[in-house]
């Protein structure tokens, strides 16, 4: 096991810069999600850590080694690729040995760790078959169980769980994880999936434009967004922004948006205090806000446009002032379409963000 | 204007398998013919009516053909140079169907229209100037100087069948088999080939027929040591029918075994399936 690290690495396409400049530390045995919307950049540079493409600038490390201008095989790695890769004209067994007989191990070693590694994956049975005989999500499996049975020094694995369905990606995210546990492995998985993503990592990286937004663990990611972009791609439904204009009357901090006066916490007042007069956005989670029936004081007044019973929680999608946000509210929340509400957004679950650049507000 | 209503599904499938079977009766009987005659003796071949039916099997016609001078010479060196042509365009055309499949490189379409146009060039014009150049060369009537000109009329189909072959590999193998520990030549010999072996035959196949059955290049670059096609073109107008039928049952033979083990992934290769 061994920890990753990227200095600078750059990668482009003729013109188009897939990754920019991007620094980013793996530590031994951690999990960590590469994320980001298709095109970011994400496959492309876990393809840079594998050797499959050569970087322009910057260098790669694993472990203690420089492994920039190594080839794939001299790297100690192992990769889950998006559509298996599974050999076809091997059974499952010699798929599973391929690596292994690549490093010329003895048979009865080869013959041990085929065995354990289709064991962890639950695949002891289908040793014997060719991948044309099984189904995806088998297929799948003997892709993971090839690359552990190196034992690698660092799993990476394209986003492995992209080409299965619904349901059985949710049985083998939770399989994944435990397995991943298991054998504390140095992983950097890549997905656009974000409750993958959240679900998963020790730490998330989110990219965009071939750039790493925001490095963190799942819960700070969620909670506190780096910037509009990470707020609005992580989470469903996606973060609210509210747009407004910071006031400071007699001392007191304001926030003034169309659907009335928002007070935030003193830590934030100060720090909004600086942007006096400025225009903010107000990035909030549909859980964070309050819907009550009657009016308050600090309470923004809704219109209710769109219900959505979602089983464990309702959805609505509510019209304040000339901004539409979604709030969740309880199961057993009555409400019809058209009706009048009070919002009440928690000031502590605020995040607030600077409008002209995006940012959050937070150093 | 109201259309007919089309004719019922029974009729419909009953007139495709009558043009079916006379497609094949169109091509069967004349094969059947050449090798009823082929193995029959001289007499029942000049006789006259003819009968559809075998009379009597005799091997007089063939081994008549076979020991007839130059026959066997001219086979033998068809098979030599139907192999040479066949490893010659696998070792060039391969590689150049790999590399059209699996990279993108500056004038790729150019190069790709520019294989098919060679086959647009008729041999007729090349046939002198290259006549020329092998007798500069001392290879005027050699069966490496028909072997070099198949090859070059092979080659085409070869490399854009290989490159749709290695088209159908994907490339995640080879990478997996090199996160694996392969070298890029280990990843082609122990992942790639393996997959794009019967393709790669079918190929191969299709080139040995394509010299075996090549008369023009043949004809105009031998002068003694002949391929058969050339052989029989020459002797042809000037033999007894037995000649005629036994070569043209020889020339017969090789193009129906192909077809039958190939026929397979030729299907695979033009989309159509078979049970």
């Amino acid at each position: 096991m061994a920890e990753i690290r990227l200095k600078g690495v750059r990668k482009t396409f003729g013109k188009v810069v897939a990754v920019q400049d991007v620094d980013l530390t793996v530590h031994d045995r951690e999990f960590v999600v590469l994320l980001g919307p298709s095109g970011c950049g994400k496959t492309t540079l876990l393809r840079c850590i594998a050797g499959l493409e050569q970087v322009d600038k910057g260098r790669v490390f694993i472990g203690e080694q420089d492994v920039t201008d190594l080839p794939p095989r001299r790297r100690q790695i192992a990769m889950v690729f998006q559509n298996y890769a599974v050999f076809p004209h091997l059974t499952v067994f010699e798929n599973i040995a391929f690596g292994l007989r690549m490093q010329r191990k003895p048979d009865s070693e080869i013959e041990m760790r085929v065995k354990a590694a289709a064991e962890l994956l639950h695949i002891e049975e289908l040793l014997k078959r060719y991948p044309a005989q099984l189904s995806g999500g088998q297929r799948q499996r003997v892709a993971v169980a090839r690359a552990i049975a190196v034992q690698p020094q660092v799993l990476l694995m394209d986003e492995p769980l992209s080409n299965l369905d619904a349901l059985l990606r949710l049985e083998m995210r939770a399989e994944l994880k435990r397995l991943l546990r298991e054998i504390q492995s140095t992983t950097l998985y890549v997905t656009h999936d974000q409750v993958e993503a959240l679900s998963l990592g020790d730490r998330i990286a989110v990219m965009r434009d071939g750039q790493i937004i925001q490095y963190d663990t799942p819960l700070n990611i969620y909670d506190k967004p780096a910037d509009v972009f990470v707020g609005g791609f992580i989470g469903n439904p996606p973060m609210n922004f509210i747009e407004g204009q910071v006031r400071v009357e007699d001392d007191k901090v304001k926030v003034l948006t169309s659907g009335g006066e928002i007070e935030p916490t003193p830590e934030d007042g100060a720090i909004l205090r600086k942007l006096k007069d400025n225009r903010v956005l107000i990035g909030i989670r549909a859980e964070n806000i309050e819907a009550l029936p009657t009016s308050a004081p600090d309470a923004l007044e809704a219109t209710v446009l769109v219900v959505e019973p979602l089983g464990s929680h309702n959805l609505l999608t509510m019209q304040v002032g000339d901004e539409r946000i979604k709030v969740t509210t309880r199961a057993d929340f009555k409400v019809q379409t058209g009706q009048h509400l009070w919002l009440r957004l928690k000031a502590d679950k605020i995040r607030w963000m600077d409008k002209a650049s995006g940012r959050a507000l937070y150093a | 204007m109201r259309r007919l209503a089309p004719p019922p599904r029974l009729v419909g499938r009953g007139t495709m398998y009558l043009m079916a079977l006379l497609i094949a009766l169109w091509i069967l009987i004349p094969i059947y013919l050449i090798t009823m005659a082929a193995f029959s003796p001289k007499d029942v071949i000049y006789s006259w009516p003819k009968s559809l039916m075998p009379q009597s099997f005799s091997l007089e016609t063939l081994l008549f053909f076979l020991n007839a001078y130059g026959v066997l010479a001219s086979v033998r060196n068809s098979v030599i140079v139907a192999l040479l042509t066949l490893a010659l365009s696998l070792v060039v055309g391969a590689p150049a169907g790999y590399a059209l499949a699996r990279f993108i490189f500056r004038g790729k379409d150019v190069y790709r229209l520019m294989i098919l146009s060679t086959r647009a060039f008729p041999i007729v014009i090349l046939s002198i100037p290259l006549a020329v150049a092998f007798i500069r060369w001392n290879l005027y009537d050699t069966v490496i100087s028909v072997a070099l000109v198949h090859t070059a009329m092979a080659l085409p189909t070869t490399i854009l069948v290989t490159s749709s072959v290695f088209i159908g590999v994907s490339k995640e193998l080879e990478e997996a088999a090199m996160v694996l520990g392969c070298n890029r030549l280990q990843a082609f010999t122990k992942v790639a080939l393996p997959l794009a072996l019967p393709g790669l035959a079918a190929s191969a196949i299709f080139t040995f027929v394509l010299s075996w059955n090549e008369v023009f290049a043949a004809t105009i670059l031998t002068l003694y040591n002949r391929t058969l096609p050339a052989h029989l073109f020459v002797q042809l107008a000037a033999s007894p029918l037995p000649f005629r039928f036994a070569g043209g049952f020889f020339i017969l033979v090789p193009a129906i075994v192909f077809m039958f083990f190939v026929r397979r992934y030729l299907f695979n290769l033009w989309g159509i399936t078979l049970k």
